[in-house]
């Protein structure tokens, strides 16, 4: 069937801003969004520019704008929308246009490293596992689910009004690590994001958790790094202090 | 634009992060990537990884050594196999105390689950030897080896597409790459290189395979003169969904899903009356087409169903998560109550540039070092998958092979001086770029890959015999003659996916033909290779790995080594 894409094009080498291009393209029902973008750079266009890789969401390249909503175009098929076969392809928004659909994505790196992605423990003898029960480890699953494709954060409206604020994804991977029942700096973790940048940039508005397109509970996760932060404002410290 | 590193890993899957953490810190490294080092294709592997630690049932490596020997038809290095299982329970706890989320089981241990060909007691039944995090293992080790790599200080060259080796007087010393974002060209010199470009399945029409797995590394290293071993074997993984080839996990099997044809049987049975759907890969897919020509597939058709229906929600949601969710977006089925349409899909090179098992690439039967060079992963033939790879020794090939060709690095890099700096090394690449923006051809990359996919999906797949293979080799001749009249249509700097396709493609073109030679010259079948003409397997003519030699003018040359054999002499393969 016969589908119309109207699709954000800005080429730094000659335009001076973004504009919209019109494709018309035969489709199958069944085929993902990305599909259809493959189809317009294979057959109509090849200048058109946008990341992919694994398409099928699981590497986290291709988080877009379609049809006003973020979402992963290799995790969206063509029946999955109620719009005429009209499509409006644009990029994330937050983050600056390279060219097309490609976004600079290093700001949103560099608040993930900001929260020191990776277990610290105390250490012990390479001879067995940390032994973890199910029931902790469920805790973090959520956040597990996580693939960094930035839907959240470019979701976020606190993230658009501040540009200091680490937000949901940089957030939801201090979680992972907070309650990793093996890691040793839950202390020091809460006090990086107790701060308005931090955990209480959070207002609650549940964007991030609306746009998440692994269905990760993001806005509940952030919540319970609230509590742990007002408990241990309020009660002992889990980590003894030097 | 030129660098500067002691060592320059391409690649940012596993075995290029897990080099990564081993020499970071002490070692200037840069690792290069194609794609963002967190959308590496290693974070699409979902079951699990092999390594008998025993946690919920008894298990011995010697045991994990035996399957995988045998499920390799007899093919595998087994001295090279002894390493991989031995230090397979070292390489878990590794990752367990890097942070690695594995499932728990009920003492809180890592928890442990069934995959095709891994048995106790040298093949009485199924073993739990699978360590998993639900079906997205490899996706949590890739952003924990990420993030190691990131705290040690690894400099990464993320969207940087290798075009070659830097080489002088027979050593290693670079590579040069090209930056997506600008158009740049850009030198990194090094004492050593490390190739961990993984694998090749878009040569095929149907993989579960992402898009940047062009086979680059393997490639660049054949045209520079590294041997490819053993390319003939390409193992199709039985469940891919229908039309897509998106994987659905072994995992889901291990489970206790089943395979089903249009008669409702469960017709793995039939063939592997002992471990039945859990046969080793190349059997089942083999297995899985019987049925489909004898008008067995379901409604006729050319897929089969894998019902999950009977494990129930739970175990579903909490073990097999990502594949439910695969199964509804893409098939429209969910697998708690509705069966899943699938057919075998291209997934996994067991060939690869021929190395030793210090990561080390060889260029002759003898083993002689090319200095500087070193492969690991699935670029890489060691070989400890042989005709066919067992499900959950991927991952485990990435993590010891990974470290080892780092150990090895580091040692070589302290023991040889600089290489002497080869002159505007990026000259040749340069004049090959712009010979091909400038090009005034016909051709379109597009079409071109086309062809290529479908002849080698309908001629060099599961099944092949010898005039499909005649035909397929005369088509990908054809198809490289028409390479050079491809013009790329854009002709800007920054992004340019066009140039970056006819890149790809013509290294997809070398490795397709090498893969129809090796298919050719084994008139035999083992494992993953299947020769209708020669449906039986020969150990007099071809218990021997095949080996072929870049040369530009005569093409492809043979050559064959021995299988190292230690522990296991080779047997009936029956399950």
């Amino acid at each position: 069937m016969k589908c119309s894409f109207t699709v954000y094009r800005f080429d730094p080498a000659v335009d001076k801003k973004g504009r919209y291009q019109e494709y018309t393209l035969e489709a199958e029902r069944t085929d993902k969004i990305l599909d259809c973008l493959n189809k317009i750079r294979w057959e109509q266009d090849p200048t058109l520019a946008y990341r992919f890789s694994c398409a099928h969401g699981i590497c986290g390249s291709d988080a877009m704008v379609i049809n006003g909503r973020i979402e992963l175009a290799c995790q969206k098929l063509v029946k999955d929308f109620k719009t005429g076969n009209n499509f409006v392809i644009e990029p994330l928004p937050l983050f600056s246009v390279i060219k097309d659909l490609i976004v600079d994505m290093n700001p949103f790196f560099a608040k993930h490293r900001h929260i020191r992605p990776y277990l610290i423990t105390a250490g012990k003898a390479l001879a067995e596992e940390f032994l973890q029960d199910a029931a902790q480890q469920a805790v973090i699953e959520p956040a597990l689910r996580c693939i960094l494709c930035a839907s959240c954060t470019a979701a976020c409206p606190i993230n658009r009004a501040n540009g200091e604020y680490l937000g949901p994804a940089a957030l939801l991977r201090a979680f992972r690590y907070i309650f990793d029942s093996r890691d040793a700096a839950t202390d020091s973790r809460l006090v990086q994001i107790d701060s308005p940048e931090g955990v209480w940039g959070c207002k609650s508005m549940r964007w991030c958790t609306d746009v998440c397109p692994k269905g990760i509970p993001v806005t509940k996760c952030l919540g319970q790094i609230k509590r742990l932060v007002k408990q241990r404002a309020q009660g002992p410290s889990r980590e003894p202090r030097p | 634009m030129k660098h500067e590193y002691d060592i320059v890993i391409v690649g940012a899957g596993l075995a290029g992060l897990r080099a990564a953490v081993e020499i970071g810190g002490d070692t200037r490294v840069a690792v290069l990537s194609k794609v963002f080092a967190t959308r590496s294709h290693s974070g699409a592997a979902q079951g699990g990884i092999g390594a008998a630690l025993g946690n919920e049932e008894e298990d011995h490596p010697e045991w994990h050594m035996f399957d995988t020997v045998k499920g390799s038809d007899y093919l595998g290095d087994q001295d090279a196999i002894e390493i991989l299982t031995e230090d397979a329970p070292r390489a878990i706890y590794e990752l367990e105390h890097l942070g690695v989320p594995f499932n728990r089981t009920r003492e809180g241990k890592i928890a442990q689950r069934a995959f095709g060909g891994h048995t106790r007691q040298f093949g009485a039944a199924p073993v739990k030897r699978a360590c998993y995090a639900a079906t997205r293992t490899g996706r949590v080790i890739l952003d924990t080896l990420w993030e190691q790599s990131l705290q040690k200080g690894v400099a990464f060259y993320d969207e940087y597409q290798i075009l070659s080796l830097i080489i002088r007087d027979g050593q290693c010393g670079g590579v040069v790459a090209y930056e997506l974002a600008t158009g740049k060209l850009h030198t990194f010199h090094s004492q050593a290189v490390l190739f961990a470009t993984g694998g090749a399945g878009k040569i095929y029409k149907t993989t579960s395979n992402a898009f940047a797995s062009t086979g680059d590394g393997m490639a660049i290293a054949f045209r520079a003169g590294a041997p490819l071993e053993d390319m003939e074997f390409v193992q199709f993984h039985p469940t891919g969904i229908y039309k897509l080839g998106i994987l659905i996990s072994e995992a889901a099997r291990g489970e206790g899903g089943i395979l089903l044809n249009n008669d409702g049987e469960r017709f793995m049975e039939r063939y592997a009356p002992v471990i039945k759907d859990l046969a080793p890969r190349d059997m089942i897919s083999r297995c899985m087409l019987e049925e489909i020509r004898a008008g067995r597939g379901i409604r006729g058709q050319d897929y089969l169903h894998l019902d999950l229906t009977h494990l129930g929600q739970a175990v579903i949601e909490s073990k097999l998560a990502e594949i439910a969710s695969f199964a509804r977006t893409y098939a429209g089925a969910d697998p708690v109550k509705d069966p899943i349409p699938v057919q075998p899909t291209c997934h996994y090179m067991m060939g690869g540039i021929a190395t030793d098992a210090d990561g080390r690439v060889v260029v002759d039967r003898a083993g002689t070092p090319f200095p500087g060079l070193y492969a690991a992963g699935e670029c890489a033939c060691v070989s400890v998958h042989g005709a066919n790879r067992l499900g959950c020794n991927a991952l485990l090939d990435t993590l010891v092979f990974g470290r080892r060709a780092g150990i090895e690095m580091q040692r070589y890099i302290r023991a040889t001086g600089s290489p002497h700096r080869s002159a505007e090394p990026e000259k040749k690449d340069a004049d090959r770029l712009r010979g091909l923006m400038e090009s005034k051809g016909r051709e379109r990359s597009g079409r071109i890959r086309a062809e290529m996919q479908a002849t080698m999906m309908d001629k060099v797949s599961v099944f092949r015999v010898q005039d499909g293979l005649r035909a397929a080799v005369a088509k990908i001749k054809e198809l490289q003659e028409r390479y050079p009249q491809i013009a790329i249509q854009d002709k800007g700097h920054c992004f340019n996916r066009d140039l970056l396709d006819a890149i790809e493609l013509g290294h997809m073109l070398d490795l397709a033909e090498v893969i129809i030679l090796g298919a050719l010259y084994r008139e035999e079948s083992r494992g993953a290779h299947s020769r209708e003409d020669f449906p039986a397997r020969d150990d007099t003519r071809f218990l021997v790995h095949t080996l072929f030699g870049y040369d530009a003018i005569r093409g492809p040359q043979i050559f064959t080594k021995p299988v190292k054999i230690t522990r296991f002499q080779p047997q009936e393969r029956k399950y």
